[in-house]
């Protein structure tokens, strides 16, 4: 397939952005203090969000879980607006009343980031089924890991999704692990996309290090779904190079295991292939690492000048009056 | 006046929701090709009216069920779901108290979710503990979630017609011992604002404060009191969250005494909580210790004489009246 350059470049933007971002937060939560609660990365992994936005249009909804920050980001949430929620300030996109686990950005299209593994599932056929009720030309996209495939959420989805052809992709971001379990430890299926048979869809597998194979294979889905096929269960093959959260020290990871995977950061791999095909030259990757970095020191700056919440505010958001 | 058993009821209200606003749909198990097949059931008839693109029957997936309301609503959509039985309130309980009663407070005010989770419960068909199992006081205790549970078919259709305008999760109880009594419904449209208890019969010797399947039996207590010169006034919350605490404060201001009474089982039930509002607000009006008239802290038998047993009735009350007037 040829996917348009502008695609490629953005998905390398994404990535850059995101890697950024959450090694940002890395070094803000070694300060004590800086950053209230846990906090969940996605490095290493974020050529599944890149990849997978970079096929939907803006009318396309996601639904994500706790490693949500580059599948927001791609999806387009102001950074500023994401990082001072992470800081649970005043201006931060859910004025403080989530923090950097459930942000919620609707004017994307990102309505939901939930914690609870294996809720996306349900919530996405809701959206799904809300837009085949008012035939919407979009679709949805949920989000989840490896783990949340064995909740029973996961099967009541796609049995329903299936049965009804809502127009949905689980994006199963199979990284390996959950929580300190290997993929072998939770499942006896080679493949997370092997359970699709038992709901008549399509199981695809997409290498989730390559932002362009996870564009392309999210672009076949969408299109299937638009045009009334029903869902697919799309898994991304990928790496979870930090811990379950900040504080784990993931001691059940081979240290070689995640130096091998490091070796195959997805950043690199995109951006070497946009040189060698000349789609940019060397030197604009420079500019876009200097770019990002700019967004990232201005989104800290923003979120460390703002405000608390004031503690009535807290009474504030729980009912629609 | 039309009489109408509150399955009926709440078919009407549904059914003229339903044409009144597009985003309204129903979904749940056997909601259109009725496994009950009751005229007498709420959603009898409404596939054939409003056909298999708004009366959606599902699988057995309560988890799905409920996701499926959160997602709709939050894209805008009015879903009115059904779960079969309270107790399986349980499977559909992490969409419910996770996400349709939180997701909103954690989008900072952005979002919102404007559905409706009708329930069926209550004791008395001879079915047992796994099907009936009172656990409203579960759904009461989580902000975020409003609860009705009416006790007339008048109140069945005005409520749940509010409820399905309301933007906020509703979790909407209905009693199944209330389908089968005809009652008198007015023919007009018309709305009963959630939040407001309904005094459906003054007194001034004491207060009786139920709710949904118990009203019965306080109305009839009220009525065998009375032959004595007992006058028992009978509040009936109707909705639980928010809860009216005006009304029952006023109510016991009026008569200084006041039993709370509920089918579901004694501890921690949501008689607890209207216990706890009196004595912090009211407790000055009391001229003599509160009382509960509950289930007791047992999972419900399936034997008709134990069943019986388990449920509070009449004669509990009228017994627990005597004690609290002392006579």
């Amino acid at each position: 397939m040829d996917i348009p350059h502008n695609k490629q470049i953005k998905m390398l933007e994404t990535m850059i952005l995101s890697r950024k971002f959450s090694d940002t937060l890395v070094e803000l939560c070694k300060i004590q203090g800086k950053i209230p609660g846990m906090m969940i990365l996605s490095t290493g992994q974020e050529a599944v969000g890149s990849g997978v936005c970079a096929a939907l249009e803006p009318e396309d909804v996601i639904i994500t879980n706790h490693r949500s920050h580059n599948h927001l980001l791609a999806k387009g949430a102001d950074p500023n607006e994401l990082m001072a929620e992470i800081y649970c300030k005043k201006t931060g996109c859910n004025k403080g009343k989530s923090g950097t686990l459930h942000l919620a950005v609707p004017e994307v299209n990102a309505p939901c980031t939930t914690t609870v593994v294996g809720a996306t599932l349900p919530i996405a056929v809701g959206r799904a089924f809300a837009q085949q009720y008012r035939n919407e030309n979009a679709i949805t996209v949920c989000f989840f890991g490896d783990g949340a495939a064995d909740e029973g959420s996961f099967h009541e989805a796609l049995n329903l999704a299936a049965l009804w052809q809502l127009p949905v992709i689980f994006l199963c971001e199979n990284n390996m692990y959950a929580g300190a379990q290997r993929y072998e430890e939770h499942t006896r299926v080679k493949d997370m996309a092997e359970r699709a048979q038992a709901y008549n869809m399509p199981g695809i597998i997409a290498d989730g290090n390559d932002a362009l194979a996870v564009y392309t294979a999210t672009l076949e889905a969408r299109q299937r779904a638009l045009e009334g096929k029903g869902p697919t269960l799309l898994e991304c093959k990928t790496y979870r190079c930090r811990g379950h959260g900040e504080t784990d020290p993931q001691h059940y990871q081979p240290k070689d295991e995640i130096k091998a995977w490091q070796d195959k950061c997805p950043i690199p791999r995109l951006a070497d292939a946009l040189v060698k095909a000349g789609i940019i030259p060397s030197s604009k990757l420079e500019e876009m690492e200097s770019i990002a970095d700019n967004i990232v020191q201005d989104a800290v700056r923003f979120a460390e000048e703002s405000p608390y919440p004031e503690p009535h505010e807290a009474l504030e958001d729980v009912y629609v009056d | 006046m039309q009489k109408l058993g509150m399955g009926q009821a709440v078919n009407q209200a549904l059914k003229e929701e339903m044409y009144r606003d597009p985003n309204v749909f129903i979904a749940g198990e056997g909601v259109g090709v009725s496994i009950h097949v009751n005229p007498m059931f709420p959603t009898h008839g409404l596939l054939e009216e409003f056909g298999p693109a708004r009366v959606k029957d599902t699988p057995v997936s309560e988890a799905a069920i409920a996701g499926l309301a959160v997602g709709a609503a939050e894209a805008g959509l009015r879903p009115v779901v059904e779960i079969m039985f309270n107790p399986f309130f349980t499977l559909a309980s992490d969409m419910i108290v996770n996400h349709a009663a939180k997701l909103r407070y954690l989008s900072g005010g952005k979002s919102s979710f404007p559905l409706v989770v009708r329930i069926k419960s209550g004791a008395g068909f001879g079915a047992g503990c796994q099907h009936s199992h009172n656990l409203e006081a579960w759904a009461a205790h989580c902000p975020g979630l409003k609860v009705v549970m009416p006790s007339t078919s008048a109140d069945a259709k005005g409520l749940l017609k509010s409820a399905i305008r309301d933007d906020n999760p509703v979790i909407f109880i209905e009693h199944m011992g209330l389908y089968f009594a005809q009652m008198p419904v007015p023919e007009e449209e018309y709305l009963t604002p959630l939040g407001h208890a309904d005094i459906k019969r003054p007194g001034r010797d004491l207060t009786v404060v139920t709710w949904s399947g118990t009203l019965g039996a306080a109305m009839n207590a009220a009525e065998q009191l009375s032959r004595d010169g007992i006058e028992m006034e009978v509040v009936d919350l109707r909705t639980l969250n928010p809860l009216d605490k005006e009304t029952i404060l006023g109510s016991v201001e009026k008569t200084g005494r006041l039993i709370v009474m509920h089918e579901a089982t004694r501890t921690a039930g949501f008689g607890a909580e209207v216990a706890a509002v009196v004595m912090e607000e009211g407790f000055k009006f009391l001229k003599a210790p509160l009382k509960r008239v509950t289930g007791p802290d047992i999972p419900v038998p399936a034997s008709p004489p134990l069943e019986k047993f388990y449920i509070p009735d009449e004669n509990d009350l009228i017994k627990a009246a005597r004690e609290i007037l002392d006579k």
